[in-house]
């Protein structure tokens, strides 16, 4: 095999000092990869806004001062970041057993549905909101479960992947959803008093309790999901149920063997995965908008897989991940109105992310990382013997 | 080292003081070997012990740190294997690399086609394969896809591939390992046949009867190092052992006759089908009784690995009845089969027994998380298992650098050690075991069959299935012959024979003659 010689890219000398900085002061281990995701993506980025003739700090410092530049925007970004959290732990956690869920857009759905129905039964306003809140996100929760524990039954009943059945299902619920929701004859689920599709505003009682009254509301949501976050990693880390879902996921004969229920794993595993989902979909419903609309979860489940590989799949760096996401779509606006750079430009930042963390054999070999862990790509799925 | 001469054939192969370090470990230490024309050289040695680096150096697939290669006198460096296949070598390796979809044609050609202008020339490849195969006796039928072809027919292809490339210098590696008593046999005079037309072959194993029956000369390597150059005349098992091992090595472990007592494993009527849904158990009676070791001998696929899924919970019987320790147990979970006291170490080691990427301690309680001292309403205690695996480490001598180290770290025999002491802690009532030491290294082979001993003793009862004969014919008090998915016969160990067993698992019976072999 040919070896690159140590000089043929000029960049490998600062960058192992930099990697030498990052593993004895930071000790940040599996996240290096995608840290240096981050950082080259923002320089490819940069050298893109360069070529359109913007200069590239004006642009990234309109960002960063739209992300967190004063308390309004940092509450903004942190309310924006919150749902992304619930998609992102979704592949996450079904990532652990060798399910690979992209369905979160779908289970989103599913979960906001469901949320906004029940936030918006009649009854409902003649609850307190100690049991009215609790309802509305369990509803959401059941909607996700329901909706991501289908392809898990599938899986185990009739060995349809995943993969397939969930973008199948994401169709699904879409056009059910649009149907319901704009449907005024008969009319389903329809605000008729509306002019927009959507669906009747959910009773007051049931309106999460909001932290910063910003633009998005940052609302209670945000602690909720990140406490998810805590639970799941406990859960996986110390829990006999998280060692059946990886003993699972890396090798499901064993499991068989050592006397696992298989079958009931990956049903659950996908059941909970959608719950995450439809958890974080119902805190919107209920902590932002109040209603349901089709649109609103757009791209979401699908960002939700981004974030969730560029944290490697890791509970509490979903946290992390799913901030800077959020926060970058949040500062976008700001950076457009200042620099006059497209807010698309935070997208294709995000894209290399993407890419970059997917791809990460070019990212180990400018920052000279060894392969220590594994790649989520790379992890083992489930055969297709099951 | 002085080199042996057998006769005054001239080598065609001669590798000199060859060196090949690894990070952290010196894979072959100043070893030489020379082979000479239309000789069967054994390469013998210990799992680990240079073999496999030597081949792929006189293969191609590495290159030397220090040292030379001599092809017919001639210096030479290989870049890759294609250079050492157009010296005229060729390697059947352990694992075949062919294409199970594609006929044997196809496969014998890929790489090398022969072409008509544009187009393959499949009728002229057809009867250079169909040449090749009669001349050294290789029956191979040029049309038939490859995936339908038994393990002995595969190997065959192997081998007539390599001979279409022209090689005469063969490689085989590990050749046996895959193959029945029979199929051996007729391994063996292929073999030979090949030799008396001129092709020189370096013989992998660690089987010593084998070395014994097929070779003419012999290099023991251990650790890297060349320990002993001897002839298959001069040798014996016990001193080649000794040569691999470094060490005195017992091969048959000591054992007491016991009186047995009760029954603790009983199927009746069992019937078990395969994954194809084809019948693999019909109608078996089985009975295992307390201090005894039942071995279920037979060709590897008549049901063996049906029947014992089948007592562990793992595969529904689709009729008949599983009885263990009084309990009618052929619905159980594996699970509640384990919890009744039943260990099993499975015959897939890397499949069933273990999760490669977990470490040694989490692999120690992968069927045992859920017992009490492990786990408490669905918390693990992890301070407990690591506590667990310290005291397991130590006393089943598993060689690793610590319970954390990832099980796939540590060598074949020390993972199979993990799984040996996973099952035989917790004091089970009856074992379960297949194919325990498949791919293991002497040393580990004698631990573990002193263990399984040990556990008779104590008053267990094993059931032993193996493809190894010598290893039933050890270890057993009782010996079952499954054929076709029938017991053929149950006889005792003491007044049994080698030859008669054979007879039984080739045709099920010992009174009729053998019949031809579909």
């Amino acid at each position: 095999m040919r070896q690159l010689s140590k000089t043929d890219l000029g960049i490998t000398g600062v960058s192992g000092q930099l990697h030498r900085f990052l593993t004895q002061a930071w000790r940040l281990q599996p996240l290096y990869v995608s840290l240096y995701a981050i950082l080259l993506s923002f320089l490819i980025g940069g050298i893109l806004i360069s070529v359109i003739g913007v200069n590239p700090l004006t642009a990234y410092w309109a960002l960063l001062r739209g992300m967190v530049g004063d308390g309004n925007k940092l509450a903004g970004s942190l309310a924006r970041s919150v749902p992304f959290i619930g998609s992102a732990l979704a592949l996450a956690f079904a990532f652990r057993a060798g399910l690979f869920n992209i369905g979160a857009e779908g289970q989103l759905l599913a979960g906001g549905l469901t949320a906004a129905y029940v936030g918006a039964l009649s009854w409902m306003g003649n609850l307190p909101g100690i049991l009215t809140i609790p309802l509305i996100l369990m509803a959401g929760t059941l909607g996700g479960a329901i909706w991501g524990g289908i392809p898990g039954v599938l899986r185990t009943k009739t060995g349809a992947h995943e993969v397939i059945s969930t973008i199948m299902l994401n169709s699904v619920v879409l056009f059910v959803a649009r149907w319901m929701v704009g449907s005024r004859d008969p009319v389903v689920l329809r605000d008729t008093e509306s002019t927009v599709p959507r669906t009747k505003t959910i009773s007051d009682t049931a309106v999460l309790p909001e932290l910063v009254d910003s633009l998005p509301t940052l609302h209670f949501g945000l602690l909720a999901l990140t406490g998810l976050c805590f639970v799941v990693a406990f859960i996986n880390n110390r829990t006999s149920l998280g060692f059946e879902i990886q003993t699972v996921g890396l090798n499901p004969h064993a499991a068989h063997y050592a006397g696992m229920n298989v079958h009931r794993v990956i049903v659950l595993t996908m059941a909970a995965s959608g719950a995450f989902a439809g958890l974080a979909a119902a805190s919107e419903i209920s902590g932002t908008s109040g209603y349901f609309q089709p649109g609103t979860f757009f791209l979401m489940g699908f960002d939700g897989i981004a974030i969730a590989l560029l944290a490697r799949t890791q509970p509490i760096a979903i946290i992390a991940a799913s901030l800077l996401w959020g926060s970058m779509l949040s500062g976008a606006p700001l950076m457009q109105q200042e620099a006059n750079m497209s807010i698309d430009v935070v997208r294709i930042i995000q894209a290399l992310v993407l890419l970059f963390v997917a791809a990460d054999a070019m990212v180990r070999y400018l920052f000279k990382v060894r392969k220590q862990d594994q790649s989520p790509f790379q992890a083992n799925t489930i055969g297709a013997t099951l | 080292m002085a080199q042996i001469n057998t006769g005054t054939a001239a080598p065609v192969l001669e590798v000199d003081n060859v060196t090949k370090t690894f990070p952290g470990v010196v894979a072959n230490d100043n070893v030489s070997l020379t082979l000479n024309e239309g000789e069967i050289h054994c390469l013998l040695g210990e799992n680990g012990a240079g073999k496999s680096t030597l081949v792929n150096m006189v293969f191609g697939l590495y290159q030397p740190d220090k040292g030379t290669i001599r092809v017919h006198g001639k210096e030479t460096r290989f870049t890759d294997s294609g250079d050492a296949i157009a010296k005229g070598i060729g390697m059947v390796h352990q694992h075949f690399q062919l294409i199970p979809v594609f006929t044997v044609t196809e496969n014998i050609i890929l790489g090398n086609e022969i072409t008509k202008g544009t187009l393959l020339d499949f009728n002229t490849a057809r009867r250079q394969v169909l040449a090749i195969a009669e001349r050294y006796g290789l029956a191979v039928d040029p049309d038939a896809t490859v995936g339908d072809l038994s393990v002995g027919e595969q190997q065959r292809v192997e081998l007539v591939k390599a001979l279409f490339r022209d090689a005469n210098i063969l490689i085989l590696d590990e050749p046996t390992a895959v193959l029945t008593p029979g199929e051996v046999d007729d391994f063996f005079s292929v073999v030979r046949n090949l030799t008396q037309q001129g092709k020189s072959i370096i013989f992998i194993t660690h089987k010593l009867r084998e070395v014994l029956a097929v070779a003419d000369r012999i290099t023991v390597l251990r650790s890297g190092k060349v320990v002993g150059n001897t002839t298959a005349k001069r040798a014996t098992q016990q001193s080649l052992a000794n040569l691999m091992v470094g060490r005195d090595v017992v091969f048959r472990v000591e054992k007491t006759t016991t009186n047995t007592s009760t029954t603790a494993l009983q199927t009746r009527g069992l019937r078990v089908q395969d994954n194809r849904g084809v019948q693999a158990v019909t109608d078996l009676d089985l009975e295992v009784r307390t201090r005894e070791i039942l071995g279920i001998a037979g060709v590897e696929g008549n049901g063996q690995r049906e029947l014992v899924e089948a007592i562990c919970g793992m595969r529904p019987p689709n009729g008949g009845t599983v009885q263990m320790l009084g309990h009618e147990t052929t619905a159980w979970s594996p699970r509640r089969i384990k919890q009744l006291g039943v260990a099993h170490i499975p015959e897939n080691r890397s499949k069933h027994g273990v999760v490669a990427q977990y470490s040694i301690a989490d692999n120690l309680v992968l069927n045992r998380y859920t017992h009490n001292k492990f786990s408490k309403r669905g918390v693990l205690n992890r301070s407990a298992i690591n506590t667990e695996a310290v005291a397991l480490i130590e006393q089943f001598d598993v060689r690793a650098t610590g319970v954390t180290a990832a099980l796939d770290t540590l060598s074949g025999g020390n993972q199979q050690k993990v799984v040996v002491a996973r099952e035989l802690s917790g004091n089970p009532q009856i074992l379960v075991v297949a194919q325990p030491t498949r791919g293991l290294d002497v040393g580990s082979i004698e631990f573990i069959h002193r263990k399984i001993i040990e556990l008779r003793d104590r008053g267990v009862a094993v059931l032993l299935v193996s493809a190894e004969l010598d290893e039933i014919m050890a270890l057993s008090d009782r010996i079952g012959v499954l054929y076709r998915g029938r017991l053929a016969a149950i006889v005792d160990a003491a007044d049994t024979t080698r030859e008669k067993l054979g007879l039984l698992m080739a045709t099920g019976s010992t009174t009729h003659p053998p019949q031809a072999q579909q």
